[in-house]
């Protein structure tokens, strides 16, 4: 009933008009672009930012304070973190700063290629496992087998075949954690197969290499991108592992896996040798977690509206 | 002329997998023995309730699986036996529009690309400016505007999407489309926009539309004729206005009668049906209707009742119509309607 | 007095593309032992004002505001805890998935037993006969086996039995049943409505129902309430609104609706149509809700949104230029 005064006189005496509600929120302010959309997803812009901060770490090693990772300096020995050596020295004198930087780079390239590579090869076996009714049985009994040994040992168990260097390292954890992207992608393929648009697609005569380029495809990536970063959080931390127990990256690379393995008799008396890499490695391993997690609620189905 | 669409004693049974290597350890008979006809420029209603098979019959029409026993005979040609390459010449007669206006439509396409995928597969044609003057005119077709082109389907409401589905169904320029429950996702106001534009286009392109549905009120404003399934077989085919005005077969006459009406105070006397529809898996013997049929009778338990002529166009498969000068059990369930 | 009666109520929600009005200023009532049906299109807010009644809404990204009483109580005063006490004893509710909406895990005598002795303290011994009575009075065959059994053992039809044995399993005053019929075949639905009818005589609740579907509405409702985006725009008998619509959406919607007999009584060979689409509730509407789709809609109805109007005995219409007393075509 609040009509302003103004207006009234050309109104009808009799007229009603309903009851003036004030909006109970706020306003939202519509964020676009791929700003807005790290903007509305906090995790994502944080996974992000960190993973980016240890990349560029990882590239500009030699730019950012550091000496050559492998130079002994036997008089040097156990120094505690100081202004000369930041993260301090390890057992036999080398900087430990610098090696924790340059041994970013060993995780991050094992992490990333080893999601790329299983992502890949993932891809192909799930699309030839949906697609391919007879192959279907055999090719997740086998998927089946590998699940069945724990990726450690089989990742162990290939090295211990072949000689240790970082190529060796991302070829056996890329085999071990196959299985489960190849599930993951024929399960998504068997649910995009089912959709209604595919068989529109099947109906308007395209061919079903096109149905897998056109249709299938572009649909996985989203749940794709989500497992790749999961894969590539587990890699490093099996990298890790498989370089603390002596099976991974051959001790003349410095990788995390490696300092702590030699920090490892002192960790007692020199805690620092292992706590730097181990907190570079929770930090990134964190980082790509975020992103994951992330990814994984804004690519929801139902919110992927946007993408 | 012969039919546009012959359909013989189609069968379809899906296997039931199990165990280790999935076996087949069982059956669904989703569809098990239909047979009609779609003449050119009708249009044909599939009606039944969930789990009849009324979809899988359009889904074999298309050729979206390879079918178990029986004939698709389009245009005189057999398609139910040919082979992946043959059928693409044939696919382009036969076009489908579904009932969900979200996942019809691939999420990742532009409405452009979604168009002219069809025109492309079947070279309608000749260079990129046809192609590009056919989409544009399928926007006209369906009353989209063309700046609709370059958007993604989540940027549409359900009715828009509709409407591109069908647009994407014109582009092969078809003789036949399946709507499969096509409108039964839509709101009242936007399901009455999409019934106009497809009588007004099945009017322009001389179509014939299979039209499968629950929703009786729309199938009897959209057809000509209808055929009723129940467990995958056909109980009743006929004529619009012998359906709906004297249906014969029971299960007929307790669907139409169970259809609540807009108007309060109607007089209904509703056939309310005991139990549920039993599992395709297991369908009952003799009658499939019989553990549910009101006027059931002995025979009905043991031998199944064949489709005959009722005449004028209509069949019916129940055991009643057999013999000799039935009394309308429940007459007729139009009649309360005064 | 009235046993439910909502003023003003405004069900607000924050999504990433701005603010949802999903419902912007609605008021009824509910009398005891009455059906109201609200009915309208996807996204027209009844099943958020159904949400909203039984205060199911999340808070934040959700807000309302208005009043809700409740047998005189403001239903949106109450604490969670008291809330909780009225949930599922003097209101309950059905909603349209039966599957979803009971527990996998659990008999279906667990289930109705766990509101019974929730809020009326019985023994698990009363609680299961109680359960068995009140499966056999919503019809299914054999209660005291069917008790035992989980829900993926009954079919479609008698899950929705269930739902509606559990909702009444504690007597309520009032019902809301959200679409109690939709996910169901047509011969299902007509048992699903027989039984409704049947019970509202022997229990007496009043009940809310929100669906789409006109043909339910005239079988089981008393009063019906039409909303259109957020807003309430027609409330009528059910009598009344069927034979003279006054609002020109509520005229549209009818208009619509293919109906069963058309072949018989040769009807137009076509559908009305309301052109366009529903507006955007992201947008603050200031004027008539209905303005971009409405035939006769002027300058006057994009200025002023029209208030609720009695334009006969207990009919209201929110339109400025539904005429008064007798009816429009």
């Amino acid at each position: 009933m609040t009509v302003s005064t103004a207006n009234t006189a050309r109104l009808p005496a009799d007229l009603v008009v309903a009851p003036q509600l004030p909006d109970l929120l706020p306003s939202v302010k519509v964020r676009r672009g791929v700003l807005g959309f790290l903007r509305n997803h906090p995790t994502v812009a944080i996974g992000c930012t960190l993973l980016l901060c240890l990349i560029l770490v990882g590239i500009f090693a030699p730019y950012l304070g550091t000496v050559d990772p492998t130079a002994l300096a036997p008089a040097k020995r156990t120094r505690a973190p100081s202004a000369d050596f930041w993260f301090g020295t390890d057992a036999l004198g080398r900087d430990i700063y610098s090696r924790v930087l340059y041994g970013a780079r060993v995780s991050l390239t094992v992490g990333l290629s080893v999601a790329l590579c299983a992502s890949l090869a993932g891809l192909a076996i799930g699309l030839v496992s949906g697609f391919v009714r007879w192959a279907d049985g055999i090719v997740m009994r086998f998927m089946d087998g590998l699940m069945s040994i724990p990726p450690i040992l089989l990742a162990v168990a290939l090295m211990a075949l072949t000689r240790g260097s970082v190529g060796n390292v991302i070829l056996a954890i890329t085999v071990a954690e196959i299985p489960r992207v190849s599930r993951l992608v024929r399960g998504v393929v068997l649910s995009l197969r089912e959709q209604p648009y595919v068989d529109a697609a099947v109906a308007s005569g395209t061919r079903t290499p096109m149905i897998i380029l056109r249709h299938i495809l572009p649909n996985t990536v989203a749940p794709m991108l989500v497992q790749a970063t999961y894969i590539c959080a587990s890699a490093m931390i099996v990298e890790s592992i498989l370089s603390f127990i002596g099976a991974g990256t051959p001790p003349t690379i410095p990788s995390w896996g490696n300092i702590m393995a030699e920090g490892r008799a002192l960790w007692q008396v020199k805690p620092f040798i292992v706590f730097f890499p181990a907190a570079f490695l929770s930090v990134t391993v964190l980082a790509v977690n975020l992103l994951g997690d992330g990814l994984r609620d804004a690519l929801d189905p139902r919110m992927a509206k946007g993408l | 002329m012969s039919a546009l669409l012959q359909v013989n004693d189609l069968k379809k049974h899906f296997p039931v997998r199990g165990g280790l290597f999935s076996r087949t350890t069982n059956w669904v008979y989703a569809v098990d023995g239909v047979s009609f006809e779609v003449e050119r420029g009708e249009t044909l209603s599939l009606v039944g309730e969930s789990g009849c098979g009324k979809s899988t019959v359009g889904r074999a029409i298309l050729r979206l699986f390879d079918i178990t026993a029986g004939q698709v005979v389009l245009d005189g040609q057999r398609i139910d036996d040919l082979s992946p390459g043959a059928l693409r010449s044939m696919r382009r007669r036969v076009q489908v529009v579904f009932q969900d206006p979200f996942s019809s439509l691939n999420p990742r396409m532009r409405v452009r690309d979604i168009l002219a995928e069809p025109i492309r597969n079947f070279g309608l044609a000749k260079s990129s400016a046809e192609l590009e003057a056919r989409v544009a005119a399928l926007m006209d077709t369906v009353r989209l505007p063309h700046d609709a082109l370059n958007r993604r389907p989540h940027e549409f409401s359900g009715g828009q999407r509709q409407r591109i589905g069908i647009a994407r169904a014109l582009a092969a320029e078809p003789e036949l489309i399946v709507c499969d429950e096509a409108v039964s996702a839509l709101d009242v106001s936007v399901k009455a926009q999409i019934i106009n534009l497809l009588q007004d286009l099945q009017q322009e392109f001389g179509l014939a539309l299979l039209f499968i549905s629950h929703d009786l009120a729309i199938v009897e404003h959209m057809t000509r004729r209808v055929a009723v399934m129940y467990l995958g077989k056909i109980v009743e085919m006929a004529p619009r206005r012998q359906i709906f005005t004297a249906p014969k077969h029971p299960y007929t006459k307790a669907l139409l009668s169970a259809v609540p009406l807009p108007e309060p105070g109607a007089d209904r006397n509703p056939i309310i049906l005991k139990g549920d529809v039993p599992s395709p898996i297991n369908p009952p013997s003799g009658c499939r209707f019989h553990t549910r049929c009101p006027f059931v009778f002995a025979r009905c338990r043991t031998e199944e009742p064949m489709l005959r002529s009722a005449g004028d166009g209509e069949w019916v498969a129940c055991h009643l119509e057999s013999l000799p000068e039935v009394p309308g059990p429940l007459g007729d369930p139009r009649v309360r309607r005064n | 007095m009235a046993l439910l009666d909502v003023q003003n109520l405004q069900t607000h929600f924050r999504t990433p593309e701005g603010v949802n009005r999903a419902v912007d200023g609605v008021s009824f009532h509910v009398d005891e032992g009455e059906t109201l049906a609200i009915v309208g299109e996807s996204g027209c807010g009844k099943s958020v004002t159904s949400m909203s009644l039984m205060r199911l809404i999340p808070e934040p990204p959700g807000k309302i505001a208005g009043s809700i009483r409740f047998q005189g109580k403001n239903l949106l005063q109450l604490s969670e805890h008291e809330m909780r006490a009225i949930r599922g004893n003097d209101i309950s509710m059905i909603f349209q998935e039966p599957m979803t909406s009971l527990n996998p895990v659990l008999t279906v005598g667990r289930q109705i037993g766990e509101t019974l002795r929730m809020h009326q303290g019985l023994d698990k011994q009363a609680a299961l006969a109680r359960a068995v009575e009140m499966l056999a009075l919503v019809g299914i065959p054999e209660p005291a086996r069917r008790v035992r059994e989980y829900p993926h053992q009954l079919s479609g039809g008698m899950r929705q039995r269930v739902m509606i044995a559990i909702a009444l399993a504690c007597n309520p005053k009032l019902l809301i049943a959200d679409e109690p019929t939709t996910a169901l075949d047509v011969t299902i639905q007509a048992q699903i409505l027989q039984l409704m009818l049947d019970l509202k005589r022997r229990v007496g609740a009043a009940i809310v129902l929100i669906t789409h579907d006109l043909g339910v509405v005239a079988e089981i409702a008393e009063r019906v309430m039409v909303m259109y985006a957020g807003r309430k725009v027609e409330e009528a008998p059910v009598a009344e609104l069927f034979r003279s619509p006054r609002h020109p959406y509520t005229q549209g919607l009818l208009g619509a609706l293919p109906r069963l007999g058309s072949s018989l009584t040769g009807a137009a060979r076509r559908l009305a149509e309301i052109p366009g689409q529903v507006p955007s509730l992201k947008q603050r509407i200031e004027g008539c809700v209905f303005v971009g789709r409405c035939p006769i809609a002027t300058d006057l109805c994009r200025e002023f949104a029209p208030g609720l109007e009695e334009k006969t005995p207990r009919h209201f219409t929110a339109c400025h230029y539904a005429s008064k007393g007798a009816a429009a075509a």
